[in-house]
């Protein structure tokens, strides 16, 4: 009976130190920001790796999602007789929930696993104990710009997800489908507001970026320093994000709509 | 790679992402119309018996064209009556004795304020009410009309 009272909580209270880990961890990590803006180069080189490589995946994601939704929402429109509406469906879709969602969940699957796993093998190697003994503090050097690099990339790779998929949806519904394009545009820029639609993608990307990054530099810390744990650590970073990012969209999405 | 050249590749990153958010706010949400900008627009409100199903960000049109948006639908406490804030573009203005209309897209399509102008010298001013109104058209009432006269007869 105390077994199975413990094996209940044991992962409850597993789940709530690593809850205190991690905000320890941002704690530490908002506190080296001044030293990171002394050094921009290192945030410049995490953008490189963490943006600028991720730009091809997300844009031909983005266009085949929008490509998708026109095709759908062509089919499902045509029924109704309201096939004009199709620009506003492609844009608002995108805007307010698949374009911060996915790229979110892709960039922890293109990006994420790689700051897991750098951060993972270079704790299994002991070079973040090296640093250490160097006086070099690793949080400030290597996790801080790696967490800044990623909640900078996400609202970018966003809105790029976005401006695809909407040009992935007109390539469908225009130039395929033969629908006007001037009814395509209009209804789009009558039924999508700047501030209600735009701005709040932005902010939840930001708030996806902040979560997955953190999820992915805590992975990395917290892993076993063995083959078999930062593999585990790496699986861990994508599985967490994407349940972290559903289910926050649903809390977001119930704010801000 | 070069320290010069990644510098390169972030540049374009982050340009990539300024015009993508430049598209989306001008050719999708077409921000030069109306936004929250304030000197350009005035405000003007109009109570209506029955407002159907209009919504907050409506367009306002005038012979068709859209002149302003709806920002605001409340409730008047004293005639019960719906009470809508309308921001109009500052360059259209319109006579005291104008009406508005609550109108439909199409048979079922969304619903918009019409405005007619009147023929009167003075026009309405920021904050001023609109008198004349009518209300939507509820789809219910007017099939009950009809089902009425058609047992009466």
């Amino acid at each position: 009976m105390k077994n199975l009272i413990q094996s209940i909580g044991r992962p409850f209270s597993s789940f709530i130190l690593m809850l205190g880990e991690t905000s320890m961890l941002l704690g530490k990590i908002i506190l080296s920001i001044p030293y990171i803006l002394k050094r921009p180069q290192l945030i410049i080189k995490e953008l490189f790796f963490s943006g600028v490589l991720s730009i091809v995946i997300i844009a031909v994601s983005g266009w085949f999602v929008g490509m998708v939704l026109g095709l759908q929402g062509y089919n499902t429109l045509q029924r109704f007789g309201s096939v004009s509406v199709l620009g506003s469906l492609v844009a608002l879709s995108l805007i307010r929930e698949l374009g911060p969602v996915l790229s979110a969940i892709l960039f922890a699957s293109r990006a994420g696993s790689g700051i897991t796993a750098e951060i993972g093998l270079m704790k299994a190697t002991e070079q973040l104990d090296a640093m250490n003994v160097m006086s070099v503090d690793p949080i400030k050097r290597i996790i801080a710009p790696k967490f800044i690099g990623g909640v900078i990339s996400v609202p970018i790779l966003t809105m790029l997800f976005n401006t695809c998929g909407i040009l992935g949806g007109k390539f469908v519904g225009v130039n395929l489908l033969g629908l006007d394009s001037g009814i395509f545009w209009s209804q789009m820029q009558d039924s999508v507001n700047f501030h209600a639609d735009i701005v709040n993608s932005i902010i939840k990307a930001l708030i996806f970026g902040i979560f997955v990054s953190l999820i992915s530099v805590y992975q990395g810390l917290s892993s076993k320093p063995t083959a078999e744990g930062v593999s585990s650590s790496t699986t861990k970073t994508v599985v967490h994000s994407a349940l972290a990012v559903l289910a926050l969209d649903f809390i977001l999405t119930a704010f801000m709509f | 790679m070069k320290r010069l050249a990644i510098d390169f590749w972030v540049g374009i990153f982050i340009l990539l992402g300024l015009v993508c958010t430049i598209f989306l706010s001008l050719k999708v949400a077409n921000i030069t119309n109306f936004g929250a900008d304030d000197k350009n627009t005035y405000t003007l409100y109009a109570d209506f018996g029955n407002i159907g199903s209009l919504k907050v960000n409506a367009p306002i049109k005038v012979s068709g064209f859209v002149v302003g948006r709806v920002s605001d639908i409340g409730l008047n406490p004293k005639t019960y009556q719906a009470k809508v804030t309308m921001i109009i573009n500052k360059n259209y203005h319109f006579s005291t004795d104008a009406s508005a209309d609550i109108l439909t897209t199409g048979l079922l399509g969304e619903q918009y304020i019409g405005l007619q102008n009147g023929g009167d010298i003075d026009d309405l001013a920021n904050g001023d009410t609109i008198t004349l109104t009518s209300s939507a058209m509820v789809l219910e009432q007017l099939i009950g009309k009809f089902m009425t006269n058609m047992s009466s007869k």
